[in-house]
């Protein structure tokens, strides 16, 4: 099982493989790429079977290597993901996800009455706020009020 | 360690620690027992009310104008380059460069947060929209330690708009740090958002609801009244149904403790019958009144004067 699933990481010679995304959250994970609009192969699969949390998607990149501030944002809906780079066939990186503790200019606030709705020049900003059932909340830095999960808009 | 101020904006009141909060209410004490003092002497400060305001503008300005300051500004935006488009940003700049300190109102929510990010002067946030008002929660901090003496281990009745009232936020989050218990008396559909809650919580404090006002009177040490405000129901009938939930009369105040006062940022519509007013617990328009001290402590201690 392991092997077979090494192959399919394996299976682009150069880029990334964005593993255990969220079944249901694959097309949001293109969205908020932009993948739709990429010049380069991409290969994408979902509700694959998964040990570890029954179900997963999957997103194949070929030559394409994210940068920090990209990560940030998958990590928002896929908290699960794993990012493997590929070399040469080669796994060259693995690593997870991490919800960073701030996010900047990516995510739009609810509040329609917040500064950065109104003001064209003030990028978005919050502390992310991670409650026990798992579940994120926004809290802008500017109007105080908090963005939860169900109402994510990516800038 | 002394406490400084300096050049330390005030946007929530979260940004004062309470051992600064209670630096501010003895500068406070001292400008009420002293108001006239020339510590601004011709010092320029901006006062840019983007939209309307009675008390908070003139209490501010009175406040300059004991401390021997000039304030330069406006009170709407009427006639003014916001009209013609000019950013937030560009605004505050230009004033920042005419100005020692800069009180802004303004409706939109984070916009004295963002003005003290690109203002080279401080910023004092006299209101931004249903988010902060923090120089209110200063003056009924400054009533409450007046009337009470402390403002450790109080019993703190709020009552009416707990939803959408930020004078109420803003209260709760700052006794959070003096061991209160809050009583909670709203409607239905205007009680303590759950989020303020949790700061209760957090601090490992209690809270009771209630329904009847006159149940929670007996054991207040603080009745906290506010207006349900009009404009925050889209539906003028749902408004209706609530606008006379509480209505606090002098005979209601019988069974009160003898230190019991009654407070209201204002301005009232009728939720205090005015026969409240002249029993001696009525202490809303002296609160009005530390207003003025309050914002002069804050001026004096942000631009290092004291």
């Amino acid at each position: 099982m392991e092997k077979r699933k090494e192959l399919v990481v394996s299976a682009i010679e150069n880029g990334t493989v964005i593993d255990h995304i969220p079944a249901d959250k694959v097309f949001q994970v293109i969205k908020i790429l932009g993948l739709e609009t990429i010049d380069k192969p991409v290969y994408f699969g979902t509700n694959l079977e998964s040990k570890k949390y029954g179900t997963k998607g999957i997103i194949k990149i070929t030559d394409k290597f994210f940068e920090a501030e990209e990560i940030n944002k998958i990590a928002l809906v896929a908290p699960t993901a794993t990012l493997i780079e590929i070399k040469d066939f080669e796994v060259i990186s693995k690593k997870s996800v991490e919800i960073p503790e701030c996010i900047e200019h990516i995510v739009k606030c609810a509040n329609p009455n917040c500064i950065t709705n109104k003001e064209h020049d003030v990028p978005t900003k919050f502390v992310v706020l991670k409650g026990k059932d798992g579940h994120v909340k926004l809290h802008c830095h500017y109007c105080e009020k908090n963005t939860t999960e169900d109402k994510l808009e990516f800038i | 360690m002394s406490i400084s101020l300096k050049n330390r904006s005030l946007i929530s009141i979260s940004d004062y620690s309470p051992e600064e909060i209670c630096h501010v209410l003895d500068i406070a004490e001292d400008f009420e027992k002293n108001p006239h003092q020339n510590l601004l002497n011709g010092r320029i400060i901006g006062s840019l009310f983007f939209e309307p305001s009675t008390r908070t503008r003139l209490s501010f300005e009175t406040a300059i104008q004991l401390l021997g300051g000039n304030v330069i500004g406006f009170s709407s935006t009427a006639g003014t380059s916001i009209q013609k488009g000019e950013s937030l940003a560009d605004t505050i700049t230009m004033v920042a460069s005419y100005a020692d300190l800069i009180v802004m109102r303004n409706p939109i929510e984070g916009s004295a947060r963002f003005a003290s990010e690109v203002s080279k002067v401080p910023i004092i946030n006299a209101g931004d929209g249903a988010n902060q008002h923090p120089t209110q929660c200063m003056l009924d901090l400054y009533s409450i330690r007046k009337t009470q003496g402390t403002l450790e281990n109080l019993e703190i009745t709020l009552v009416g708009d707990l939803k959408y009232g930020r004078t109420v936020h803003s209260l709760v989050e700052a006794m959070c740090n003096f061991n209160a218990k809050f009583n909670l008396v709203s409607p239905n559909e205007l009680k303590l958002p759950s989020t303020v809650k949790q700061h209760i919580k957090d601090a490992n404090l209690k809270y009771d609801q209630y329904t009847e006002l006159e149940d929670a009177i007996p054991h207040s040490d603080i009745i906290y009244m506010t207006r349900i405000q009009r404009e925050r129901f889209p539906d003028p009938e749902e408004y209706e149904k609530v606008k006379n939930s509480y209505v606090l009369r002098n005979a209601m105040l019988a069974n009160s403790k003898p230190n019991c006062r009654v407070l209201h940022p204002l301005p009232r519509v009728n939720e205090i019958h005015v026969d409240v007013d002249a029993n001696p617990k009525a202490y809303y328009f002296q609160q009005a009144q530390n207003g003025v001290y309050a914002r002069q402590a804050l001026i004096a201690s942000i631009l290092g004067l004291k």
